[in-house]
């Protein structure tokens, strides 16, 4: 369906990510939010908070993160669409509930805007370091998806299909943004609203007698009820049955947990986004994501200059990783050049899905700024050989 | 005669004793019989001294018994 | 003739009887105390459509679960915050807080003074059973002094925190003792949380007979029963600083705290609209029909 006008700011504007995002978030149709300040995403809850009371909505600022964290859960069971916005040492307060979030199957969207850590670490400066925390940080086993942005544009366009994917999996949904894009300013266009494509809630039309909280009709997403709607169903964080009772065998146990696997993983094909350039008759594949991904441009085409057969792959999807299209291209190129703002995150699950096909040679960096491009072009010129 | 009378689910019941002891008229005594779980129920003693006032009802934890009002002079 | 109309136990209606019998151990207090929230709930008539129940973890969390109601059992120490969205996201909601004294005022201690300093339109009723009873018997904020518990084996020395004066100095606009003997006083004051607008907290002492009471060599429930009926004094109105409690002493307790102060949403919106005027957009609900524009 389409984008709610009251919540969309069509016109041609100059903001930057942070700010992008929260409108975004409206034009999704957001109208509830928690959050708690910590640098860099403080803006966007900012930007919320002022823009909200007159859409038609609520912004709470909690006492802490794993306040905030679990309010925009209540808020979703009471019938909103909502998100919190963080950065590191908050994202790792939040764990719990985002754990809680895909135990629960409550849709929802947790913006990170990374900086350098760990710990306190550089509040105001970018990193790239929070990524497979955002695949594993939660305790347990269970699938999210995770979207990475790499202009403010994109911090409008991909928050809309954040809450997009959360609705139709009924999936925490992490959206991983870093210091640089959030405080980068740039064009941002925001189109009408009957341009903009929202997914609704995945409401049950069942009576009260026959809905199950988290029976499925063979897809394995479940009908959502809200509170107050007369259902009067029970939702848990203990392992529960299709009635939402808790129901701790290891039969239930694993019937459960499989579906909230599967219901990401079965669909992985689909859930794909990435850009791809010139990676036909490539020799290295340039594998980026985010403010990086930027950086890494510069490189690649000074690397062509010199006459290098360089590829690119520009990751907008990071989880579920996109192992099917690493192993194509490790097929046929030499090699993949992962520059990103840690010692190693991604490469990992690149090095991975190659197979052993290709080599892989990471370009770190501890965050902070971001890389040279000669660095990158270095890599590439050896991963060339 | 009895103003009331209760009734006791004797399978919810693990004798914890409340419904004994706080019925103001105490009609209620813990009786020798078992249920499944091996507790011993409440049974009526003094069916008679029955008001009805439901407080068993109130006390017990495990919503095994419960007490109504009946119509006066007799089983309803 | 017995052949009698089938009246049934006022609390069924209530239950999930499905999940019957429950997990509380013999002469635990917290069935009796949805008994009392039963009563409450047909006395002030209440609209049961827009009740939720929202629970942390332990014992007394375990209560959502064992409700007919929109239930919510979410993670140790939340309830407060999650309640809070939910009351936001739909304020025709009446929301209850129905938790242990160490979900509440341990790891939702936060929560617990935030909520009542915002006064948020919220009726939390607090079980204290004096320990961390599903854990197996830890030390709670609310132990009192010379108790064992399995952190404290050779005895607690901690003080203890006196929920009322806590409540109360945070701007509860409700706040209430009672004890499971005290179940009619108990569902008179849940019907009156049900009627106050703003943060209310009664806090219902109640006897853990497996951990606290056996460990403390202090009998069964009944016996911790009969000792708050002999030790409890009702002091309606007394000054919450005085009204502690200790491990045999006594039990004081009453509605200590009944004022009027604007909730949390009141306040929002009398804000807004002093700041904004026309332009604030004073939503009622984010959903009435699953088709609504503004959820989906």
């Amino acid at each position: 369906m389409k984008a709610d006008p009251r919540g969309v700011l069509t016109g041609i504007h100059f903001m930057d990510g942070d700010h992008a995002c929260c409108e975004g978030a409206l034009a999704a149709g957001a109208r509830f939010a928690a959050g708690y300040p910590i640098t860099p995403s403080t803006e966007v809850v900012e930007r919320f908070a002022s823009r909200v009371p007159t859409v038609g909505g609520a912004f709470i600022q909690m006492e802490d993160e794993l306040a905030a964290s679990i309010t925009l859960q209540g808020g979703v069971w009471g019938g909103a669409k909502a998100f919190t916005v963080t950065s590191g040492p908050g994202f790792s307060l939040m764990m719990e509930h985002i754990g809680y979030a895909a135990m629960t199957e409550t849709p929802c969207v947790f913006v990170d805007v990374q900086r350098g850590g760990p710990s306190t670490g550089l509040p105001t400066l970018p990193a790239q370091a929070d990524m497979q925390q955002a695949r594993w940080g939660s305790h347990g086993d269970y699938e999210i998806i995770a979207l990475c942005p790499n202009s403010p544009q994109e911090c409008f366009d991909l928050t809309i299909k954040a809450f997009n994917l959360a609705e139709e999996y009924r999936v925490p949904v992490m959206f991983m943004m870093d210091e640089c894009v959030g405080h980068m300013t740039e064009k941002v266009v925001i189109p009408s609203a009957n341009e903009i494509e929202v997914v609704p809630r995945k409401h049950t039309h069942k009576s009260v007698d026959t809905y199950l909280p988290y029976g499925t009709n063979g897809d394995l997403v479940p009908e959502m009820a809200h509170a107050g709607e007369g259902y009067g169903f029970h939702v848990t964080g203990l392992t529960h049955d299709e009635r939402g009772y808790p129901n701790m065998t290891p039969e239930v146990q694993d019937k459960l947990v499989r579906r909230l696997q599967n219901k990401i993983r079965n669909a992985a094909d689909r859930l794909v986004m990435f850009e791809e350039e010139n990676t036909e008759d490539a020799d290295v594949v340039v594998v980026s994501y985010g403010i990086t991904s930027r950086v890494a441009q510069r490189a690649i085409d000074l690397a062509r200059a010199r006459g290098l057969r360089v590829g690119r792959l520009r990751l907008m999807m990071v989880w579920p990783f996109p192992d099917k299209k690493i192993a194509e291209l490790a097929a046929r190129a030499k090699a993949f050049v992962v520059p990103e703002l840690n010692l190693g995150q991604m490469v990992r699950e690149v090095e991975r899905a190659a197979g052993g096909k290709a080599k892989t040679f990471l370009v770190p960096h501890a965050g902070g700024g971001v890389h040279n491009p000669q660095d990158i072009l270095k890599v590439i010129v050896e991963a060339s050989r | 005669m009895a103003k009331g009378r209760v009734s006791i689910v004797v399978e919810r019941c693990k004798a914890c004793g409340f419904c004994v002891e706080f019925c103001p008229t105490k009609v209620l005594a813990l009786s020798s019989a078992f249920n499944s779980k091996g507790y011993h129920p409440p049974h009526v003693v003094q069916p008679e001294k029955c008001s009805g006032c439901d407080l068993c009802g109130m006390y017990c934890p495990d919503f095994a018994i419960y007490g109504i009002k009946t119509a006066a002079g007799g089983e309803k | 003739m017995s052949d009698m109309l089938e009246v049934v136990n006022p609390v069924e209606p209530f239950l999930r009887s499905d999940r019957m019998p429950h997990i509380w151990c013999p002469g635990c207090g917290i069935g009796t105390t949805v008994n009392c929230f039963a009563r409450a709930l047909i006395e002030s008539k209440v609209d049961l459509k827009h009740l939720a129940v929202v629970s942390g973890i332990g014992c007394t969390g375990r209560v959502a679960g064992y409700v007919k109601l929109d239930s919510f059992h979410t993670t140790h120490g939340r309830p407060i915050p999650f309640a809070t969205g939910l009351k936001l996201a739909n304020p025709k909601l009446n929301v209850v807080v129905y938790s242990g004294d160490g979900d509440l005022s341990a790891i939702g201690g936060n929560h617990l003074i935030h909520a009542a300093r915002r006064n948020i339109d919220l009726k939390v009723f607090c079980v204290n059973n004096l320990i961390y009873a599903m854990t197996g018997g830890q030390t709670a904020p609310t132990t009192p002094g010379h108790a064992t518990t399995t952190t404290n084996p050779y005895g607690t020395f901690e003080p203890a925190f006196n929920l009322p004066h806590l409540l109360d100095a945070a701007g509860a606009v409700y706040v209430a003792r009672w004890t499971t003997f005290h179940v009619r006083q108990l569902a008179r004051a849940m019907s009156e949380a049900f009627k106050k607008k703003g943060f209310s907290f009664i806090e219902v002492i109640s006897p853990c007979p497996t951990l606290y009471q056996r460990r403390n060599k202090m009998g069964d429930g009944l016996d911790a029963m009969k000792y708050y009926k002999e030790a409890s004094k009702v002091k309606n109105g007394a000054p919450t600083g005085e009204v502690g409690l200790t491990i045999n002493g006594e039990i004081a307790v009453g509605k200590f705290v009944d004022r009027d102060r604007p909730d949390y949403q009141t306040l929002m919106r009398a804000q807004y609209v002093e700041s904004l005027g026309d332009r604030y957009i004073n939503y009622e609900e984010f959903t009435e029909e699953p088709e609504c524009s503004i959820c989906s």
